[in-house]
């Protein structure tokens, strides 16, 4: 029952429509239109929440209690700060690109969106299935660069310019170790396809037999949503900011819930990839499939959060050097070791 | 046809990691520092000039405000400075209640610049950790003096009040926890490695270059010399106690640092001592000090080693009840001194680090 519960809500729907005689194309379009409406609704939610765990993680682990006043164990804390953020004058500085300005923070969701459109939630739970999902993810989730840039240039302020540059040359030098390290993942699926590489992690899951992909995987996902310690983009003790320094009110918290949503989609891609999606381990096939994605999603997130609380911040050419000199080599090596497995193995023929 | 050049940007006075309201008017290329131009005085309060139209006693209260987070100290520097020009004598246990209370300022303050360090190079969770033992400290202070920050508990000739009934008992307690905090400290933030690759070689300062820019406190000591005037000139009754003065080897921004670790282990050595031998100490907290205030016509300059280096007090009199001129020697505003030259070459972030590692108070920086 639980195990089918959306798939049995959208196939009502569907039902619904059949009966109602709406033709099958206008039918197919509706749900994705449902399906993609339910996607957005849950990414902000899902934000909200994850800022209100994020301060409790972070209260807990420096001995304090964390925000604990607006609703039952402060659940409507975040809730209300962003309805507080939302009624808050937007100030633009004058010398600010206004479009760009105003733009950054209009599309900082749409990346996420779309890449969650892809992403199998559960059993038969994805909204789109693409056979080349894998790129369609990685092609996406680099588009954030962009909005970044946007919003830092369009600022006209020199700490916004030096976070935004930073964004730039963080995202592209993270970006070559992530995809390197996921390719031996696809070496051993032969395809690109979420559904597919999922399915193929039914024995072992990727985090087995790829430890070192998933540790590259993992690190430079962490630097490609900014998070400490590769948090050099607000680096609030260095640029105060980054890019969102100019930005007050609703476009403030839109970049601010962006920074969630991205961890969400780094943790949902990493639970994917490498811990077997939404399968359940040891046979507990009673949780439905559904659960154990978010619970595996939630596990990797609660990382990120450690990982926050924990380090320092490093510096902008320790950043470069580590991924240039230590990431990407070691994911190569990855690539190229997988590559020999998979020769040996064939040639024992197992 | 593409070249680049430096631009200016300026870092503060409202920025997160300047430690108050000061700012350092950069040169950068790129990201690179040119030149690092500090200007400082946006807390200005003509510290030195009040002074001269207030009486002796009324001063007092004014030193708390210079180094607001070890105002025991500033009290205590003072305070010597006219004993001295008074030639007053300070009972025993006097003497002992301001080496207990001015140490435990000295632990608060060292105890904020490692968590505000922490802090500035990113990490959040070493700062309110070291605010959780911090909140210990102030509330005996608190319940010794009777206010958080701004103590005034030193008096001419003695200190204000005697420890309150089971004081010492309850510090003797944070005394016996406090090696475990540190070494939480250092597990945390001292052994971390992004910590390390972050201050190690970085912001390097030569025991030459540290002695002619008169530098004093963690930062002189970070560099190697081996100079706490605790141990060095001892005032008061430090000879009476066993601990030694950490030193630095490389002159860096670890180095500065972790002689602030180490010190307050050092700290809470001379307190355990200070409460054992207080015990068998009972007299007056007060010497014998006229009324009315009137030191004899001269000067004199009293030093002491305070939390962010040599803090020294000048007091001149002209026989009458206030103070001719007082002069401060601010240790955090001498130790600013090489901040541009330090700074020069390194990244932003480095200039972060490189602060945070000299420790200044703007409160007394500004004066």
């Amino acid at each position: 029952m639980l195990e089918n519960l959306f798939t049995n809500i959208a196939g009502l729907l569907r039902n619904l429509l059949d009966s109602a005689g709406v033709p099958p194309l206008w039918n197919d379009v509706t749900l994705l239109v449902v399906k993609l409406v339910a996607i957005l609704v849950f990414i902000l939610i899902n934000a909200l929440w994850l800022v209100l765990m994020e301060r409790k993680v972070a209260g807990y682990m420096q001995a304090r209690i964390g925000p604990n006043r607006v609703g039952p164990w402060g659940l409507l804390q975040t809730t209300c700060d962003i309805g507080k953020l939302i009624s808050k004058e937007i100030p633009i500085p004058k010398s600010a690109d206004k479009i760009l300005f105003l733009l950054a923070p209009a599309l900082v969701f749409v990346p996420p969106l779309m890449i969650f459109a892809a992403i199998p939630f559960g059993k038969d739970m994805v909204a789109l299935d693409l056979n080349i999902g894998l790129f369609y993810v990685f092609a996406l989730a680099s588009l954030t660069t962009i909005i970044f840039w946007m919003g830092g240039w369009g600022s006209n302020n020199k700490y916004s310019l030096l976070g935004s540059m930073r964004v730039v040359a963080q995202m592209v030098s993270y970006e070559l170790p992530m995809i390197l390290s996921v390719l031996g993942v696809i070496m051993l699926v032969g395809s690109m396809n979420l559904t597919e590489i999922i399915a193929a992690q039914q024995n072992m899951w990727f985090i087995v037999t790829q430890p070192i992909a998933f540790l590259i995987f993992f690190i430079a996902a962490v630097a490609e949503c900014n998070r400490t310690p590769f948090d050099l983009v607000e680096g609030e003790s260095e640029i105060i900011n980054g890019p969102y320094t100019e930005y007050g009110g609703m476009g403030f918290a839109m970049f601010f819930l962006a920074e969630y949503a991205s961890i969400m989609i780094i943790s949902a891609m990493a639970t994917t990839i490498f811990l077997g999606g939404w399968l359940a381990p040891f046979g507990l096939t009673f949780i439905p499939s559904w659960l154990w994605f978010f619970l595996k999603m939630y596990v990797l997130i609660f990382v990120v959060m450690w990982f926050r609380w924990t380090f320092p911040r490093i510096r902008v050419d320790q950043l470069m050097g580590f991924g240039w000199k230590i990431l990407v080599p070691l994911s190569l090596a990855n690539v190229f070791v997988t590559g020999i497995g998979m020769y040996i193995y064939r040639a024992i023929g197992w | 046809m593409l070249r680049t050049e430096t631009y200016t940007m300026n870092f503060g006075p409202q920025h997160p990691a300047t430690h108050g309201v000061f700012q350092v008017v950069l040169t950068l290329d790129g990201e690179k520092i040119v030149k690092a131009e500090p200007v400082c005085g946006y807390l200005h309060r003509g510290i030195e000039k009040l002074a001269e139209s207030r009486t002796y006693q009324q001063v007092i209260p004014y030193t708390d405000r210079m180094d607001y987070l070890a105002s025991m100290l500033q009290n205590w520097g003072y305070v010597m400075a006219v004993e001295k020009l008074m030639g007053l004598e300070v009972p025993e246990r006097a003497e002992y209640l301001r080496v207990i209370s001015g140490e435990l300022s000295r632990l608060a303050s060292h105890v904020l610049a490692t968590g505000v360090y922490a802090l500035d190079v990113g990490g959040f969770t070493g700062f309110l950790l070291c605010f959780r033992e911090r909140e210990r400290m102030m509330d005996l202070l608190e319940e010794l003096t009777g206010s958080r920050m701004t103590f005034s508990y030193a008096r001419f000739g003695g200190v204000a009040d005697d420890a309150p009934e089971g004081w010492l008992e309850k510090l003797d307690k944070l005394m016996d926890d406090m090696p475990g905090y540190i070494d939480e400290y250092d597990g945390l933030i001292t052994g971390n490695e992004i910590f390390q690759a972050r201050t190690k070689q970085v912001g390097g300062l030569s025991p030459e270059t540290a002695i002619d820019y008169s530098l004093s406190g963690p930062v002189l000591r970070g560099s190697g010399i081996n100079y706490d005037l605790r141990k060095a000139k001892p005032y008061s009754i430090y000879d009476r106690f066993d601990f030694e003065v950490p030193v630095g080897k490389n002159g860096d921004c670890f180095d500065r640092y972790f002689c602030r670790v180490r010190e307050m282990r050092q700290s809470v050595r001379i307190i355990k001592q200070a409460i054992e031998q207080i015990k068998e100490i009972d007299g007056p907290i007060k010497g014998k000090v006229p009324k009315a205030l009137k030191p004899p016509k001269g000067d004199a300059y009293a030093e002491i080693e305070s939390s962010k280096g040599i803090l020294g007090f000048y007091v001149v009199s002209d026989g009458t009840n206030k103070p001719h001129r007082v002069h401060v020697r601010r240790p955090s505003f001498i130790n600013l001194g090489y901040l541009d030259e330090m700074s020069r070459g390194w990244l932003i972030a480095d200039l972060v680090a490189i602060l945070g590692s000299i420790d200044i108070v703007l409160g007394e920086v500004d004066c």
